[in-house]
């Protein structure tokens, strides 16, 4: 099964440049919702293939971020850039390309409820990338089998429970083969014991492809198990960051020390 | 296109003419509306089917069937009945009429959305069931009502003119009137156009504003 | 009633039809083009579409209809046929009450759904096309049948502009036969059998169509009154 995220590009893994190239890149970003601040002037970048996991109190400005860059909001201040092109601000041509290379998986699904399963994975490859619709569906069905819901193929969203509903919607946004894969709190809705069957999926899809990452997640086990960094938030500023070894056994900050005590 | 101001100007005293006689429609067919819908709405919820049935299936007819031909039907046949009315009388029964039907509907949400622990309490006091009516329910139904009922005064603003079939000189009766008489059809007809246009958009903003004091 | 008066009633019901299927067509192209307008990014798109909605909702039908056969034919030169004339009138104006419906299913999906859209690169028109209106046609079914019934009602009017629909053939019998109450029950029936039809085909059409979004056609009572203040509540 291929899992390759683009056809071009050549699996970095292993070479120096996978950690050198930067692909994500905010800043001096700042967000206000009325006149309370969500992003307060935040710099911050992510390396191509680089798995990062944001987390901090809720309200700390995370799935903001996530929201930008999938041009779901827009910053107040700032620039965003995307593989070295400008995301924002940007005409909304250069936008709609960028786009193509970002997909994110919501904490609430968002399955089209008036298509079938497959059909909710192949449409965009389709209308958006203009694939052949065989090809579009051949690949479905290995993102299927892949998040192991083969035999669902047919069925509509509202006949699947939570757990399987979010793996529908992973299927759905590694159609795309994005370069950056957002992940927004993807379990926060599901019943406990869904959980588990969501997070295996990200953690093979994490281990077996070179897709930049950034996960929004309370699930703290989760986000040692995939990452490369992790960052701190609080208050629309990264406290701290680091690797996360480094951060959930030995935290510098105070905040960060606070946050661990009460989730862990 | 040519416009003539001078007809304007000529049509206007019938305008106010035909605009009080619309008024006046409006006023007395949403009083008969707002009481028979009230009527039928409590008759609708009466424990006994031979009350009930009826009265849904009259509504939902005269709901279902054109004001127009009602209107025909009731200046054509009352008279053959005996019973004789002005024209102006006749077209105000029948709009109120029709009206009701929807008004009903109305009424019978409003009443459904008052909360049943209403009831469960007028019960628990021992409170008389007429009182349970007048005093717990139908007050808390009649706010709940009000803009509904506003929206569809606005829409028999705009029936109104269906009384002209029938002669009542109302705002489209003397635009055609003076039509005839001047061969001036443009003016008048577009005064009154924009005079439906204009009421309505005043109608729906004072309507908007009750609305919130009504609905906090 | 002779066998001739019947044949007039029945010319006068497929003149009915007629007019009711042409101006319903008419009405629904009309609606959704100004519905979806009003959704447009571009404020003047939103601006023009809402000021037909808010004129045609304004004005009388039969006032328009008085419009489009006195007023336009010397004010641009053309004489419309009056089945045309009628079509135009009434299609114009159902059309606003039915692009009010579309507006308001369209801003009743979920806005989540858009954000899928958006994550998924889809255009705005693509979203419009896969995502929005594949939900939102099966929610505007039921005000839908009402303003068709609406609709239904308002072609009675094309009789005063001496069309020969259906209440028109009324009028006519009535003249030749005196006998006001029969003829004028007759046609009310004949207008309430096609209400009871219509009403049938569109309550088959939303519970097909509901379960193309798999989702259980809503309860039936008291669809007229429970909608929103000035949504389709406000018909007549």
């Amino acid at each position: 099964m291929s899992l390759d995220t683009r056809d071009t590009d050549p699996r970095p893994g292993t070479g120096p440049e996978r950690h050198t190239r930067e692909l994500v890149r905010l800043e001096q970003v700042s967000k206000r919702f009325g006149d309370r601040t969500v992003l307060d002037r935040l710099d911050f970048s992510v390396d191509a293939g680089k798995h990062v996991t944001l987390i901090g109190p809720s309200g700390s400005g995370k799935t903001t971020i996530l929201r930008l860059l999938m041009t779901l909001a827009k910053p107040d201040e700032g620039t965003i850039t995307v593989d070295g092109r400008t995301l924002y601000p940007a005409p909304e041509k250069q936008v709609r390309e960028i786009r193509k290379n970002i997909g994110m998986v919501f904490q609430q699904f968002n399955l089209f409820p008036n298509m079938s399963v497959l059909r909710n994975i192949t449409e965009a490859p389709v209308t958006v990338l203009g694939m052949s619709k065989d090809a579009a569906e051949e690949r479905a069905r290995e993102l299927l089998e892949l998040v192991g819901l083969s035999e669902h193929l047919d069925k509509r969203p509202g006949q699947l429970s939570g757990g399987q509903q979010q793996r529908v919607a992973i299927a759905r946004a590694l159609a795309m083969r994005p370069q950056v894969l957002l992940l927004d709190e993807v379990t926060s809705a599901l019943d406990p014991e869904l959980v588990a069957g969501v997070l295996d999926v990200l953690r093979d899809i994490a281990r077996s492809t070179d897709i930049t990452m950034l996960c929004v997640t309370h699930e703290m086990n989760f986000a040692r198990d995939i990452s490369d960094q992790v960052l701190m938030f609080d208050s629309g500023r990264v406290i701290e960051a680091g690797p996360p070894e480094k951060i959930f056994s030995d935290p510098e900050h105070d905040r960060t020390r606070e946050f661990l005590s009460a989730v862990l | 296109m040519n416009w003539d101001w001078n007809a304007v100007a000529d049509f206007m005293p019938h305008f106010w003419d035909g605009l009080l006689v619309t008024l006046e429609i409006l006023v007395l067919g949403s009083l008969i509306s707002f009481v028979l819908g009230l009527v039928w709405a409590l008759l609708s919820r009466l424990p006994s089917r031979w009350v009930r049935w009826p009265v849904g299936a009259v509504t939902e007819f005269v709901r279902n069937t054109p004001l127009l031909v009602q209107l025909f039907f009731l200046f054509y046949v009352l008279p053959e009945w005996g019973l004789t009315f002005s024209a102006l009388t006749t077209g105000v029964i029948g709009i109120g009429l029709h009206y009701s039907t929807y008004t009903m509907q109305v009424y019978r949400a409003g009443i459904e959305a008052v909360p049943a622990g209403q009831w469960e309490a007028a019960t628990a006091l021992n409170l008389p069931r007429l009182r349970t009516w007048t005093a717990v329910i139908l007050p808390q139904a009649v706010r709940r009502v009000v803009p509904a009922l506003g929206n569809y005064v606005i829409s028999m603003l705009k029936d109104t003119p269906l009384l002209m079939a029938i002669t009542v000189l109302e705002m489209l009766g003397e635009a055609r009137l003076f039509s005839q008489q001047n061969f001036h059809f443009t003016e008048p007809l577009t005064v009154i156009g924009v005079a439906f246009v204009v009421i309505s958009y005043l109608a729906s903003l004072l309507l908007r504003t009750l609305e919130r004091r009504l609905v906090p | 009633m002779t066998s001739g008066l019947w044949e007039l009633v029945l010319q006068g019901v497929w003149v009915t039809i007629q007019l009711l299927v042409l101006s319903a067509l008419l009405a629904t192209a009309v609606s959704f083009v100004a519905g979806v307008a009003r959704t447009h990014r571009l404020w003047i798109v939103r601006f023009l579409a809402g000021l037909y909605t808010e004129v045609f909702r304004g004005t009388s039908a039969l006032v328009m209809i008085f419009w489009v056969f006195f007023v336009l034919p010397p004010a641009f030169g053309w004489q419309l046929v009056p089945l045309w004339a009628g079509t135009l009138a009434l299609g114009l104006t159902y059309g606003a009450y039915g692009a009010e419906i579309v507006r308001g299913a369209l801003s009743a999906v979920d806005p989540a759904q858009q954000e899928g859209g958006i994550a998924l690169s889809f255009t705005p028109w693509q979203r419009m096309r896969l995502i929005l209106l594949p939900q939102a046609v099966p929610e505007m079914i039921p005000p839908f049948s009402n303003l068709l019934i609406e609709l239904l009602k308002g072609t009675a009017l094309v009789s005063i502009m001496g069309m020969g629909d259906l209440a028109f053939s009324g009028n006519l019998v009535r003249l030749a036969l005196q006998e006001s109450a029969e003829i004028y029950t007759y046609v009310l029936l004949v207008y309430f059998v096609i209400a009871f039809l219509l009403t049938r085909v569109m309550r088959g059409l939303e519970k097909r169509l509901k379960a193309g979004v798999g989702k259980a056609p809503a309860p039936r009572t008291e669809k007229a009154a429970a909608q929103p203040a000035g949504a389709g509540g406000g018909l007549r």
